[in-house]
């Protein structure tokens, strides 16, 4: 049986002089190396190219706010309770009156921090969520200096308020 | 011997030994561009265009590393070791002919900084010594691992410099002279030695390549096996010492190849172009370097495509393929010659 056309039998038998010179091979591989010397690099280079992930790419996490601006997340905890990695970690707090536009639902997380040291970006987290707020994106999780710096918190979370500054997640919503 | 002739000749050897410093620095560019694109990478590309100031920022991070001298090592021989390696690489581009004669005012100024008649012999002699930087280095260094790099360097060269000798002695039977530059004069043309001996010139690449630590003969400083071989000590411009002779010595002995069997500075149809001795001797310098940097090519495209040989493998291929090949190739061109004579 043959999976490949590049197969090739291999034998113990002598090898004759002009293969035991070693020189037609050497010859050959020479006209590999030369062969790829002109070939296209396919290096990316990094910080001022990036590579276009997919639509539906699991990167960093958004927090979504709805068609209103109001944050959508409610601190219900089941993003933490069904994370793997156990890197979302949160506060509740209760909506007070005259709040109705920043927060959705009667509570929200006052404080909502996601480890991404430990985040394996699994996505369970969006399954888990009942209320559509939090997310994965096709943007990639940047470099830092600290592993404080690490742990995310609403600040970078939260989806911006104005509508350029929203990010797309609906191939992931239909999904 | 009047003053301008000694001026001369400093001028020469002030621009040899500065060309021979750039090209040297340069390779190390070169061959990490060719390692990339051999592997479909691009290489440096950060400091400047291209990344042609990469070898100024090796240079400076050499200089600003902390130089480490090992308490147990022998500290004259430790600090001696990599500048025997540099001064014997750095000795052998005396007898190179860059180019043939510039008539400057009535003057002939030959581009060569001597013309020793016994050139061949010197650099066989100043580049056996080159083992010497390595030995000592290894040795000093009191570290099992440089000390065996320096034993299978000083083998290996010991090994080849055999088949070495004994191809260019072929050589040197058809030639009658030991003077490189009449060596070069005689290929006038198209009438290069390769052509006459291209057994004699295989056999010589191969030595060439082992004379040099290069790969596939790179076994004295063998990452895998002997951590960094010879200079596993080393430290800062000392290693960068080190690793600068290696690249000078390719740089000499593609020098060397070029004027020993393909022509040094001639080209063919020089004499037919009608241009006057300058511009031929000019065009003949930007030849041999062509040529030279063809050899540089060569030994880089070389290794990043051969491994690195195992070293019975090696003294297997030195001692009983080699040695007797040459043999035979010297009777045989003696026999040649003998027959021709007749």
């Amino acid at each position: 049986m043959q999976l490949t056309n590049r197969s090739k039998v291999v034998s113990d038998k002598n090898m004759t002089i002009a293969e035991g010179s070693y020189l037609p091979a050497v010859l050959k591989g020479m006209a590999v190396t030369l062969k790829h010397f002109f070939k296209r690099p396919v290096t990316l280079k990094y910080p001022e190219q990036t590579r276009e992930n997919s639509e539906v790419y699991r990167g960093r996490h958004v927090l979504k706010r709805d068609e209103n601006g109001a944050e959508r997340c409610t601190a219900c905890g089941l993003c933490a309770v069904s994370c793997p990695a156990e890197a979302i970690t949160m506060i509740a707090d209760e909506r007070q009156k005259g709040e109705e536009g920043k927060y959705r639902e009667e509570k929200y997380a006052a404080v909502y921090e996601i480890n991404m040291l430990r985040c394996i970006f699994c996505g369970l987290c969006e399954e888990a969520c009942p209320k559509e707020a939090i997310f994965l994106t096709k943007e990639l999780l940047p470099s830092d200096y600290e592993r404080e710096d690490f742990i995310w918190g609403k600040d970078r979370l939260v989806e911006g308020l104005e509508a350029d500054k929203r990010i797309d997640v609906s191939k992931r919503q239909d999904r | 011997m009047d003053t301008l002739f000694l001026l001369d000749k400093t001028v020469i050897a002030f621009i040899a030994f500065s060309v021979t410093l750039l090209i040297a620095t340069y390779s190390t560019y070169a061959e990490r561009k060719i390692a990339a694109f051999m592997q479909d990478r691009v290489g440096p590309d950060r400091a400047g265009p291209f990344g042609i100031f990469q070898p100024l920022a090796d240079a400076g991070k050499f200089f600003f590393k902390e130089e480490i001298i090992p308490n147990a090592s022998d500290k004259f021989l430790f600090i001696a070791g990599p500048g025997i390696a540099m001064l014997t690489a750095l000795m052998t581009s005396v007898v190179i002919p860059w180019g043939n004669t510039l008539t400057i005012s009535g003057r002939e100024i030959s581009l060569q900084v001597s013309d020793l008649n016994i050139g061949v012999l010197y650099i066989f002699g100043v580049v056996s010594l080159g083992v010497y930087g390595i030995m000592i280095g290894g040795w000093a260094s009191n570290n099992k691992f440089a000390l065996l790099g320096a034993i299978r360097a000083s083998s290996q060269m010991i090994s080849y410099e055999l088949s070495m000798g004994l191809a260019l002695i072929a050589l040197i039977m058809m030639t009658g002279t030991l003077s490189l530059k009449e060596i070069v004069e005689q290929q006038h043309g198209m009438n290069w030695n390769i052509f006459y001996q291209p057994l004699g010139f295989l056999l010589f690449v191969v030595c060439a390549f082992a004379e040099c630590n290069r790969t596939p003969f790179d076994l004295a400083e063998c990452e895998t096996e002997l951590v960094g071989g010879y200079h596993t000590e080393y430290s800062s411009m000392k290693l960068g010492f080190y690793m600068f002779a290696e690249y000078i010595n390719m740089f000499i002995s593609s020098a060397f190849m070029a004027s020993l069997y393909f022509g040094g500075y001639n080209f063919p149809f020089m004499d037919s172009l009608g241009l006057s001795q300058n511009a031929i001797t000019i065009i003949g310098v930007f030849v041999f370097f062509l040529k030279i940097f063809s050899f540089i090519f060569l030994f880089m495209w070389i290794r990043w495509t051969l491994p690195r040989f195992r070293y019975d493998q090696l003294m297997r291929l030195g001692w009983q393929y080699m040695i007797p090949l040459a043999l035979i190739h010297l009777f045989g061109v003696g026999a040649v010659l003998l027959w021709a004579d007749k």
